[in-house]
């Protein structure tokens, strides 16, 4: 198939906006489920409760269900641990079509039961897969009973793939999470204090963001879920307000905490030194009674761009008026990436994500050149089509965008789970630069042929 | 630990992602998923992940409305949107543990899809049912490469020189190779799936979204009347053979995957006879290379002990080909359940009463890591899971099967005929040696081995 001069999608029409002076607002027709028989990139429920539980690291994770969903999820993701390592381990009940047709309870409870023996974790996340709604399993009932025998929470996470989308996944780890908060002490917790939410320590960016907030003399009560532990979790309701990263994962949570104990919440982002900054800043900003939180931001913004700004303007030299394309899972992550790209130069022909919402895609719509693509669930056929017709340089998405990027000539960065040095922090945004500017200037594309084969 | 219903850190995964992998080997095919989203999601990162290469395939993208009226409306859309958006020769369409339960029959609905006019002239859709919660990816491929067989193999009654070779769950290097022996014999075959010059791809500047590679489907419709069929492999290449012997009278035999230097022998063998050509000069001159390294080496690889896991049809070869060098396997774990594995282990393993062995349930990396601890090996063979227990019991490591998420070459390089097993023998010596020289005393560390 000719990816060049291909329509789009019929039915897409709708989740595809093209900036243009005078155009009309933009409507993206987006949280629809995508079209039966389409090349989506999107995942399912199961994946996003998965991810966002993933990093607590001294539970068990346990999926209930076909060995499948187990397999394809161990340790993909490299979210990584200062302590215990149970979350790197895969746990399966394996159901088999005896199971399926006889129910998987008893299987399940002895599973648990022999891994809890093993391993003594402090708490057991139980996912239902698919299947497990269809065959009837009372899995409440089967976590009641664990917990009561072995006096750790066992908690169920209702993630049956077709459920919804991967935003309901997230929707049930948050519920899980809500469990657990509440559980603990909040003994000796400082009034400034806060609990990082939405940040997943791949690569130890948690670590640098919690470096940042203590150097301010912020107490961090817990990170949900990066570096996790099932202990600060449970009383991270003691903490004083909740900044919240990765909107689309870890709002629910904040709400219900809102709610529930009246913790107030922010929305940062820590990618690129303007974001990072800001989200400094605004926590700063929520004690006000101690003016040297903010001077110590202040300082620490100072200290850490005067590190690497000097270093910047060499990748910016070479990347200036470079073009590059988005695609990943959340829209506020597009945002920070805009920002950032410009930081070094770069402008942006294309944006999109797997999950945005009206408001994201406004916003987007505000912050973007005229010209930019505006995509929402896309495919590999449309993402090949405008990385062509834009001539982008650079492709910023996951797994399944890169090898598309590197057929097509075009230089990649990854800022979904398998990024492999971290990208948040000031520190986070030079390696960002250095990472797109090696991959946009690799020798390789003297070799290659490029957009589209023309040259 | 006693286990009876858990498994830690499986030695397999599930039926869809197999078929996804043999219909990427039809030329201009989309292979579709039915089920959630999330699965063909899964497939296409790990098939990714293992080949660097775009995977392109569709989903029903189910919601709750099709797990209580059925899944049929979903993929009767998914039809007529694929053809319609995406134009593919093929759709493969394979089921999932979601659309088994609702009890979507995928036959039925093809067939209404057929007669709805929603499948244009000249284009298909097969299917193959991939329950997840029976047997593994194995048996998914099978099951596909069965419904390739069954449903487009024509016997027209005149029998050609053709022989039809059904791969198992091999590389595309692998395949590339068995096409490249078959092309020095001069023997006419048809192999199938194919996907060399799918997942092998070179850089082109395009994204081909349905590269050159692939069996076409003249090719396919074809081995109906090929003389006979070979099928590499008992438990992932022999029921589409048997399946073609039921429709269409093409009497097959079953070999081993040509792994190692006896397997390959067979299969060189196997071919000669079925193809009636001598086995040309290059080919024994190949054998008789791996045979002088054999020699040469000898001392490296005596009693060295092994543990091996990974998938029934390549690792049965392998642990045959290991005690071929003179090796030990002594730990052998293959997630795969079914008693072809069992049967044949136990003739291979004849040689060697000190083996264990256990496919099926709970057959996983933990148990293996059991086994480690309890008998010590000196090599690990595996796929990239493996790298968890070689890095704690600091034992080397060879790469081998699926997935390899950490290392390339799987792809380009083969492991299946004579060079197969030259490869074998070179990462084999290149781990245990770099592993002597790590270890070494200064006293012993050696310059010549």
């Amino acid at each position: 198939m000719d990816t060049q001069n291909i329509s789009l999608l019929e039915g897409r029409e709708k989740q595809v906006y093209e900036k243009r002076a005078g155009g009309a607002e933009v409507d993206i027709a987006c949280d629809k489920t995508s079209l039966s028989g389409s090349v989506s990139q999107r995942a399912c429920v199961f994946c996003g409760s998965r991810v966002v539980l993933y990093p607590v690291a001294d539970a068990i994770h346990i999926v209930h269900g076909p060995i499948g969903c187990a397999a394809y999820t161990w340790d993909i993701r490299g979210a990584v641990s200062s302590g215990p390592e149970l979350h790197r381990l895969s746990f399966s009940t394996d159901l088999q079509e005896m199971d399926v047709i006889y129910g998987g309870e008893k299987k399940l409870y002895k599973s648990l039961i022999e891994l809890i023996d093993q391993y003594q974790p402090n708490a057991a996340f139980i996912y239902s897969t698919c299947i497990i709604g269809l065959i009837g399993d009372d899995i409440e009932a089967v976590c009641k009973k664990v917990a009561k025998e072995k006096g750790i929470p066992v908690l169920p996470v209702h993630s049956e793939g077709f459920k919804g989308t991967k935003k309901d996944g997230y929707k049930a780890a948050c519920h899980a999470l809500m469990t657990l908060i509440g559980q603990g002490s909040t003994e000796g917790i400082s009034k400034y204090s806060i609990n990082i939410l939405g940040e997943f320590n791949l690569a130890g960016e948690a670590w640098i963001i919690r470096e940042y907030y203590e150097k301010m003399g912020i107490e961090v009560v817990a990170t949900m879920t990066g570096d996790g532990r099932i202990d600060a979790i449970r009383r991270s309701h003691g903490a004083t307000l909740n900044v919240v990263q990765c909107s689309g994962s870890m709002t629910t949570l904040a709400k219900d905490m809102e709610e529930k104990y009246g913790i107030p919440f922010i929305r940062v982002s820590y990618f690129g030194f303007e974001d990072m900054s800001k989200s400094l800043y605004d926590v700063a900003q929520h004690f006000p009674d101690r003016p040297d939180i903010m001077e110590k931001a202040k300082e620490i913004v100072r200290d850490e761009i005067r590190k690497y700004y000097p270093e910047m303007q060499k990748f910016k030299a070479a990347l200036a008026g470079k073009k590059a394309a988005i695609y990943v899972g959340g829209a506020f992550k597009t945002f920070s990436l805009i920002k950032a790209l410009r930081t070094i130069g770069m402008s942006v022909v294309l944006a999109g994500s797997q999950t945005g919402n009206k408001d994201d895609y406004r916003a987007l719509k505000e912050m973007c050149d005229e010209g930019t693509v505006i995509v929402d669930d896309s495919n590999p056929v449309e993402l090949s089509k405008f990385i062509l017709e834009k001539e982008a340089d650079l492709l910023i998405g996951g797994v399944k965008e890169r090898p598309i990027a590197f057929k097509l000539g075009v230089g990649f960065c990854d800022h979904n789970h398998e990024r492999k040095i971290p990208l948040a922090g000031f520190i986070g945004m030079y390696y960002f630069a250095k990472e797109v500017y090696e991959s946009v200037m690799s020798p390789v594309w003297q070799f290659a042929p490029r957009k589209g084969g023309k040259r | 630990m006693a286990r009876e219903g858990l498994t830690i850190n499986p030695a397999k995964t599930c039926q869809p992602i197999g078929a996804m992998y043999a219909a990427l080997g039809i030329h201009g095919c989309l292979p579709h998923s039915h089920g959630s989203q999330g699965c063909c999601s899964y497939h296409r990162s790990t098939l990714t992940r293992h080949y660097k290469e775009p995977v392109m395939a569709a989903t029903s993208s189910f919601t709750e409305g099709a797990s209580v009226f059925g899944g049929q409306a979903n993929l009767l859309a998914s039809i007529e949107t694929i053809f319609s958006v995406y134009d593919p020769q093929v759709i493969a369409v394979h089921s999932t543990c979601l659309s088994e339960t609702i009890g979507d029959d995928l036959q039925q609905i093809t067939k209404k899809a057929k007669d709805d006019g929603k499948i244009p002239d000249g284009k298909y859709v097969i299917y193959a049912s991939t329950p997840s919660f029976v047997g593994s990816h194995i048996t998914g491929y099978a099951n596909m490469v069965t419904g390739m067989a069954e449903q487009f193999a024509v016997s027209t009654g005149e029998k050609t020189e053709q022989i039809n070779i059904v791969a198992g769950w091999m590389e595309p290097s692998d395949m590339r190779e068995i096409k490249s022996i078959a092309g020095l014999m001069d023997a006419k075959i048809v192999l199938f799936p194919d996907t060399s010059d799918v997942l092998d791809a070179p850089q082109t500047g395009k994204h081909e979204f349905y590269p050159k590679g692939g069996v076409t489907i003249e090719a396919l419709r074809s081995t109906g009347d090929s003389k006979c069929s070979l099928a590499l492999g008992c438990v992932s290449a022999e029921p589409a053979a048997v399946a073609l012997d039921k429709k269409c009278k093409v009497p097959f035999e079953t070999l081993d995957m040509p792994i190692g230097l006896s397997a390959t022998d067979r299969f060189i063998m196997a071919l000669s006879k079925a193809a009636g050509k001598p086995v040309p000069a290059s080919i024994t001159a190949d054998r008789g290379r791996v045979v002088d390294v054999m020699a040469d080496m000898e001392q490296y690889f005596h009693g060295k002990k092994v543990a091996l896991f990974g998938d029934p049809d390549q690792i049965m070869p392998l642990t045959e080909f290991l005690l071929d060098l003179g090796m030990k396997p002594v730990h052998i774990v293959s997630g795969t359940p079914g008693n072809r594995f069992e049967k044949r282990m136990k003739e291979i393993l004849e040689r060697a009463p000190y083996a264990n062995f256990k496919n099926g349930g709970q057959a996983d990396m933990f148990l293996l890591h059991q086994w480690i601890k309890n008998e010590p090996v000196d090599l690990l063979i595996g796929n990239t899971y493996g790298k968890y227990i070689a890095r704690d019991e600091n034992i080397p490591f060879v790469r081998f099967g699926f997935p390899i998420l950490d290392r390339v070459g799987h792809s380009y390089f083969p492991s299946v005929g004579y060079s197969g097993a030259m490869r074998l023998i070179e990462k084999i010596l290149g781990v245990l040696m770099d592993q002597q020289d790590r270890m070494a005393l200064e006293e012993k560390f050696e310059l010549v081995m």
